[in-house]
């Protein structure tokens, strides 16, 4: 299995990692998932930065990675997380699969969320026009892992 | 020393990314080096008491009862947020 993983303030291209995956010989399906940064409610969003632990970063979604594959017979995994400030609507992170079949790929892409979500160094800092804020951990992003379990 | 790094909204509200400590060669359990930078201000004390603070020892995630020693990266930051 090939797993290709990358922290990049540099936007990405779902086209060209879709091409890339789908070159794998065995591989009859392939899943995407893209994560964009979303409007607040009330539209007051200016931008968001992305901080990370730089080394630590990589290491944990290179882990991420091989976990799934050892869970999941995988062809290939690509992982793409961006850091520094983004505005609304930009691409935040992207997991592509290529697997066999199409079941693997949906549970291999959501399962590797669900740990990025969890376990990868990155925080969010929201500029909005009432001021800067952290953004808090989701209880329901940890309790998405409990299906893995 | 060990390298004492904390990030995000920790590393603000401490006004600190980096701190080393000298351990004198001895090998400590990360409860320890927590307790020894929770007694160096009111405010360090308070923010790292928090029971959701995350650790991690050279890069990896570890509970508070690892143990850390001289040349170690240790890591404090609040829950993760990404993707």
């Amino acid at each position: 299995m090939s797993i290709f993983v990358a922290v990049q303030s540099d936007d990405f291209c779902v086209a060209s990692e879709y091409n890339e995956l789908r070159q794998h010989a065995s591989c009859g399906a392939v899943v995407t998932f893209s994560g964009l940064v979303r409007e607040l409610s009330d539209n007051t969003l200016h931008s968001m930065t992305l901080e990370h632990y730089p080394g630590m970063t990589e290491q944990a979604l290179i882990a991420i990675a091989e976990q799934a594959q050892q869970r999941w017979q995988l062809g290939a995994v690509h992982i793409i997380h961006r850091v520094g400030t983004l505005k609304p609507h930009q691409q935040i992170v992207f997991v592509g699969i290529a697997s066999a079949h199409r079941a693997v790929a949906f549970a291999a892409c959501e399962f590797i969320m669900d740990y990025l979500k969890n376990r990868a160094p990155f925080w969010k800092k929201e500029h909005t026009a009432q001021g800067d804020y952290w953004v808090e951990a989701k209880a329901s992003d940890k309790q998405a892992l409990t299906r893995w379990e | 020393m060990i390298k004492i790094l904390f990030f995000a909204a920790l590393r603000e509200r401490l006004e600190c990314e980096q701190y080393l400590l000298s351990c004198d060669g001895k090998i400590l359990n990360v409860a320890t080096v927590l307790e020894q930078l929770r007694n160096r201000c009111n405010n360090w004390q308070q923010e790292l008491s928090r029971t959701d603070l995350l650790c991690a020892v050279n890069q990896q995630l570890v509970p508070l009862t690892a143990s850390v020693q001289d040349g170690d990266e240790l890591a404090f930051f609040p829950p993760v947020t990404g993707g």
